[in-house]
């Protein structure tokens, strides 16, 4: 045991010496925190509006206000026709436009359909159509008051956010950033670890020392947790203080998770690094197999259900993805093992066969 | 000049005599874009439904039956039981409860509005909104179906329209004062997320080639020791670093291209504007993106380091620049800071010219900003590099 401790010593200096890798280990959680505090949203506001009205007269002008007065939109320009629209949309300046038929009070008054044209930038689908809706239902709230209109049918749907009611999307990303920090310690860190070890030549002098290979792989891997273990409760206590995030479950039960999901990162880690031969090859495999998934294919950022099926079902055996359905269960809906019971048997069933394989993978090398 | 070339072929031959960075340089990008393509998206597709219907009449069978024949939801289940639906949502089978009061097709008859509750789950971020959004058009275009039915002469509310239709919405109905909207979704008509994500991740896989490898190639040299052996030889400061970064110059410019063509093959992305000029600006800010892994590289010792930074600061960098998420969309400081982001820039300039069509005219201050960046993070680079010092 005494050994054992030995090796932490070692592996513990060794992480505190290399102050770079430190400071972006240390530096990363914390302002992915900020940045999806602030910057990863994907809420619509303040929509850039730009009015073709080739002959303004009040019934243009009630509608221009309260287009304005609904607080989403602030109108950047107001033209008499319509040729100087497209410049605005290609530059970015206006995201929708307005454009009013000559003569709108005229045909309104007489009975006539007043022409009306709603144009979005669909660049980005959702955004286009969300501030499509904003402007027809502004436009639909105007015509059902206009005097002389008898009184319709009409469905009042009554609607409800659960979970997340104020839609924040600083609310979604805390469990994702979570996996996402606990596969770059755990994982990344110890295939490189354990690869340099092998580079450097090392690790054949750990290999005859009386350490036993659980003892090395201990070790090496002890001192990653603390600090992984330190950033996730850096991540969690910042954005609860910070961004006012829920957590609405059981916080022994997120950390029971949370363990169960760094053995299964520990493990890949390990088996990552049995696989290749140089820290370069291990950083590029760790990189490209393991963080990018956990960004891309978790529903940490973009959801599931949008994808292909084909990468829904690649998705299944991406760890992150069962972690974060975990984690937003117990942060957002407080849910307890009742509902998540599936996911964690899961992830227990990845560890098992991950661990196995790992520890066969070292004895392995032994021979 | 003869020099750089000479110095720039024995870079070339170093990339293609190693496999590792071939394909990195070659199969990494196609791959990245064909999944990130794919995997980036937010489209809604058929949101899983439970349907509670407390009324049990031909009205609200009719609604349940609109919202299944949209092609939006898809109806998980229906009953009378709010506990079950509540366990849907709670297990993440439901994304969207929608619940039928008792009285809703008598309370119509009689007053003409009736509520009909929706519940959606917010844990899918944006989509959440734009469910809602599809849920309300069809309870409108209900309510006007129903009006018709109830009071044949009374004018309901337009509904709401898919932006790519281009249908006119008369509101039926004679002498009555009403509006005829009709709706275009400019540039993305079919509302494809693949061709708006095409433009912004072929510019993060040249920003990924570009700072990368110029950040690990110069790390390799100063790790094996064979930045000394170029110390002793008569190139000077800038004829080095021209040598090191001309051919990765041309390797992004390559890759974009290919990127382009597997774009185009593959999704079949519109083109609308000069490619030529997209290439220009390509050019601009490859030397930025190459300026800053050079940047990277004096500030480290190793390969591991100048990987693990890099990876750092570009992911930093791509969050920041409205490659997944609308610029638009962050906070107002948030939008100042991004500013500073040549990465940003360059997604803005690559969508307007594929996308919208853009000239030269409509991308001149974005890429006047890129100008600057690029004399900036040049000099930066090339005055901390310092031979004597590796």
């Amino acid at each position: 045991v005494s050994a054992l401790w030995g090796l932490l010593r070692k592996e513990t200096l060794h992480i505190l010496r290399d102050r770079r890798t430190l400071t972006v280990l240390l530096l990363l959680p914390v302002l992915q925190v900020v940045i999806f505090g602030y910057a990863i949203r994907t809420d619509v506001k303040d929509v850039r509006l730009a009015v073709v009205d080739p002959s303004p007269d009040f019934a243009t002008l009630r509608l221009r206000g309260r287009l304005t007065g609904a607080r989403v939109f602030r109108v950047v320009a107001v033209l008499p026709d319509a040729a100087g629209l497209e410049r605005l949309f290609q530059t970015g300046a206006a995201q929708a436009a307005l454009v009013f038929a000559p003569g709108f009070a005229d045909d309104l008054g007489r009975g006539l359909p007043a022409r009306l044209l709603v144009v979005t930038d669909a660049t980005e689908p959702n955004t286009g159509v969300t501030i499509q809706g904003h402007v027809l239902s502004v436009v639909q709230a105007f015509e059902r008051e206009l005097p002389g209109r008898p009184g319709g049918v009409r469905i009042v749907p009554e609607a409800r956010l659960r979970f997340n009611p104020t839609a924040e999307s600083k609310n979604l990303f805390v469990p994702g950033l979570m996996a996402f920090v606990l596969t770059i310690i755990s994982c990344l860190m110890t295939a490189i670890t354990l690869t340099r070890e092998k580079e450097t030549g090392t690790m054949e002098a750990l290999l005859v020392s009386p350490l036993r290979p659980w003892h090395i792989i201990v070790g090496k891997v002890a001192p990653y947790l603390v600090v992984g273990f330190a950033s996730v409760v850096g991540v969690i206590v910042e954005a609860r203080l910070v961004f006012d995030v829920p957590l609405r479950g059981s916080v022994t039960l997120l950390f029971a998770e949370g363990t169960l999901f760094i053995l299964v990162s520990l493990a890949l880690g390990v088996l990552i690094s049995a696989r290749t031969s140089s820290q370069r090859v291990a950083m590029t495999a760790a990189l490209l197999g393991t963080m990018l998934p956990t960004m891309i294919l978790s529903g940490f950022i973009f959801p599931v259900e949008s994808m292909p099926r084909v990468l829904q079902y690649i998705s299944n055996v991406v760890p992150a993805k069962w972690f974060v359905a975990i984690a937003r269960g117990i942060m957002l809906k407080g849910v307890g093992l009742e509902y998540l019971w599936t996911e964690t048997l899961v992830l227990v069933a990845m560890a098992l066969v991950l661990l196995g394989a790992a520890a066969r993978s070292f004895h392995e090398r032994l021979e | 000049v003869r020099r750089i070339l000479f110095l720039a072929r024995a870079e070339v031959l170093h990339i293609v005599r190693d496999r590792t960075t071939l394909a990195q340089v070659l199969v990494v990008p196609i791959v990245q874009l064909l999944v990130l393509v794919n995997a980036a998206t937010f489209v809604i597709r058929d949101t899983p439904t439970y349907i509670v219907d407390h009324d049990r009449t031909s009205a609200s069978r009719g609604l349940v039956n609109r919202l299944a024949a949209s092609g939006h939801f898809r109806i998980l289940e229906r009953s009378a039981s709010l506990s079950r639906a509540n366990d849907a949502l709670l297990e993440g089978a439901a994304t969207l409860v929608v619940t039928i009061p008792r009285d809703f097709e008598s309370s119509l008859a009689r007053t003409g509005r009736a509520p009909v509750q929706l519940v959606v789950n917010a844990e899918k971020g944006s989509a959440a909104g734009i469910v809602l959004s599809y849920a309300g058009q069809i309870l409108d275009r209900y309510s006007g179906e129903l009006g018709r039915e109830l009071h044949p002469a009374a004018t309901i509310a337009g509904g709401w329209l898919h932006p790519a239709a281009t249908i006119a919405h008369p509101s039926p109905g004679r002498g009555h004062p009403r509006i005829e909207t009709r709706t275009r979704g400019w540039y993305n008509a079919s509302l494809d997320y693949r061709h708006y994500m095409v433009p912004g991740i072929l510019v993060a896989l040249v920003t990924l080639i570009g700072t990368l490898l110029s950040a690990q190639n110069i790390a390799r040299e100063k790790e094996l020791g064979t930045l000394e052996q170029l110390n002793v030889t008569p190139l000077t400061r800038g004829q080095f670093i021209a040598a090191k970064l001309l051919p990765l110059w041309v390797l992004g410019l390559f890759d974009l291209g290919l990127g382009l063509l597997a774009g185009k093959l593959v999704f079949d992305v519109p083109m609308r504007g000069s490619l030529l000029l997209l290439f220009v600006a390509a050019a601009i800010y490859l030397l930025v993106a190459l300026a800053i892994g050079l940047l990277i590289s004096t500030g480290v010792d190793t390969q591991q380091q100048a990987m693990f930074v890099t990876f750092f600061v570009l992911n930093v960098y791509l969050l920041l620049s409205g490659l997944f998420t609308p610029i638009d969309s962050m906070s107002p400081w948030m939008q100042a800071v991004s500013q500073l982001n040549p990465v940003r820039h360059f997604v803005t300039i690559s969508r307007a010219i594929l996308i919208k069509g853009a000239g030269l005219d409509e991308v001149a201050p974005p890429l006047l900003i890129l100008c600057g960046f690029a004399v900036v993070t040049l000099t930066l680079a090339v005055q901390r590099y310092r031979k004597r010092t590796a």
